[in-house]
């Protein structure tokens, strides 16, 4: 794909063709210069802001996504949706199912679903759902909801990328899960209580808003809400939607330095292992580490293919 | 830069809601290195299109039992080409007499109709030869 129509494409999606969209990402997707290129055309373009929905799996978070995006659109907003699932370490091809939980809005114009597999890498997957994100703001999507995976190191870094990190916990989960949990409890803006229509639903809730409580300590410190919200019964949909909206418009009064510092660092070592891993692979030695994989310890290959780009220094792609 | 893998939407139009069958090409592709994007049970030929677009497949793979093939594929097919997405290699499966079959391949514009018990190395096969012929192209 040339230069020109890398940017007629760039022309279309700021006009808001979807076709136009839908192709961008995939390019996005395959990655290389098109892309440096779609980003400086881009970059800048709309101001909508990107939330980041995580939580265990099961805790609701397509079925939240999908209630969100009603509320907005009731609002006369537009919503973009990343959703990410798991691709398969054995054959690298994916399952993408959430759309069957957001069933409700296929077929609205005003939003736009697009299903991403996360190719099992840690920083890959952040720089590419960034990048998506960039080109449905310029596509004039007020908010745009990214969908994570629910576990694992690649949903820490998907957390990284955006503006308001939403977190999901089901009720009853127990005071195991919320300390495996404390990690994404520090960094997210706006918590909710899914299937708040259960019984032990105000228990969860009082727990977590005494967690938050004890970490709140200045006055230029977004407070961070912890919401009841049931998707089935429809109750506390608004609420959850006010308090995106709120963090969304404290952010441009409050510059939030130690996330803006920590994305910063992130990116930088994103890069790192992104290139240092495109030099390695691009080695002799990479072939032939190939052909002994399981042979030899994979700490012991990772060695010596260092060993060898220290020796043979890098080439330029 | 990196091919990305093949991408394909499956969708069950209509009202039937056997899924079995969806579910395990749904598998088969994904075990075969493809993003498969399943949109479930009850899809409308305008949900469909719509998904095709959003998620720029390369494959829209139909499964219909209900009987109502003669009606919907032909809409999906429409629809898509309408939508600029004439590209998309349409495959079908289900219940699908062989007369209805040949029009449908011959005269509504889907390129492929499985039967219960194909082999699904051969749907990855034909799927793998035929977005690469139409990749190569546009």
């Amino acid at each position: 794909m040339n230069d020109a129509t890398v940017q007629q494409l760039a022309t279309d999606v700021r006009r808001g063709d979807r076709r136009a969209l839908a192709r961008a990402l995939t390019l996005i997707e395959r990655g290389g210069a098109p892309v440096r290129s779609l980003r400086q055309a881009l970059s800048g373009y709309g101001v909508g802001s990107l939330v980041g929905i995580t939580g265990a799996p099961g805790a609701g978070k397509s079925s939240l996504t999908t209630v969100i995006t009603q509320e907005l659109r009731q609002r006369g907003m537009q919503v973009g949706i990343i959703a990410v699932d798991p691709s398969s370490p054995l054959s690298g091809g994916s399952l993408l199912g959430d759309r069957i939980r957001m069933y409700d809005l296929a077929g609205d114009s005003g939003v736009f679903i697009r299903s991403m597999a996360n190719r099992g890498q840690y920083g890959g997957l952040a720089a590419t759902t960034l990048d998506a994100a960039m080109l449905m703001r310029a596509a004039g999507f007020g908010m745009v909801l990214l969908e994570t995976v629910g576990a694992g190191q690649s949903d820490v870094a998907v957390v990284d990328v955006a503006d308001t990190v939403l977190l999901v916990e089901a009720p009853g989960m127990g005071d195991e899960v919320q300390s495996i949990k404390a990690g994404l409890l520090e960094v997210a803006d706006v918590i909710v209580v899914s299937k708040s229509d259960r019984a032990d639903a105000p228990a969860t809730l009082q727990q977590l808003r005494a967690l938050i409580r004890m970490q709140m300590d200045a006055d230029d410190v977004w407070s961070v809400p912890v919401l009841p919200v049931s998707a089935v019964q429809h109750t506390g949909v608004a609420g959850v939607v006010d308090a995106l909206v709120g963090h969304a418009q404290w952010l441009q009064t409050h510059p939030a330095t130690w996330r803006q510092q920590r994305r910063q660092l992130l990116s930088l070592q994103r890069a790192l292992e992104s290139q240092l891993r495109d030099a390695v692979q691009q080695l002799p030695g990479w072939t032939t580490a190939l052909t002994q994989l399981g042979q030899r310890d994979s700490d012991a290959l990772a060695r010596q293919l260092l060993e060898e780009f220290v020796v043979s220094g890098f080439t330029k792609e | 830069m990196s091919e990305v893998p093949i991408r394909v939407l499956v969708a069950k139009p209509g009202l039937d809601g056997h899924d079995r069958g969806a579910k395990v090409i749904a598998r088969a592709l994904r075990d075969a290195g493809m993003d498969v994007i399943y949109t479930g049970i009850g899809q409308t030929p305008h949900m469909i299109v719509e998904a095709a677009l959003q998620e720029d497949v390369d494959v829209v793979g139909l499964s219909i039992l209900s009987g109502a093939h003669m009606t919907l594929l032909p809409k999906v097919s429409t629809q898509l080409r309408e939508a600029g997405l004439g590209h998309c290699v349409i495959v079908a499966g289900g219940i699908i007499p062989a007369e209805d079959s040949a029009l449908l391949t011959s005269q509504y514009g889907i390129d492929a109709i499985y039967g219960p018990g194909t082999n699904t190395d051969e749907i990855v096969a034909f799927i793998r030869a035929t977005v690469a012929a139409r990749r190569a192209t546009s």
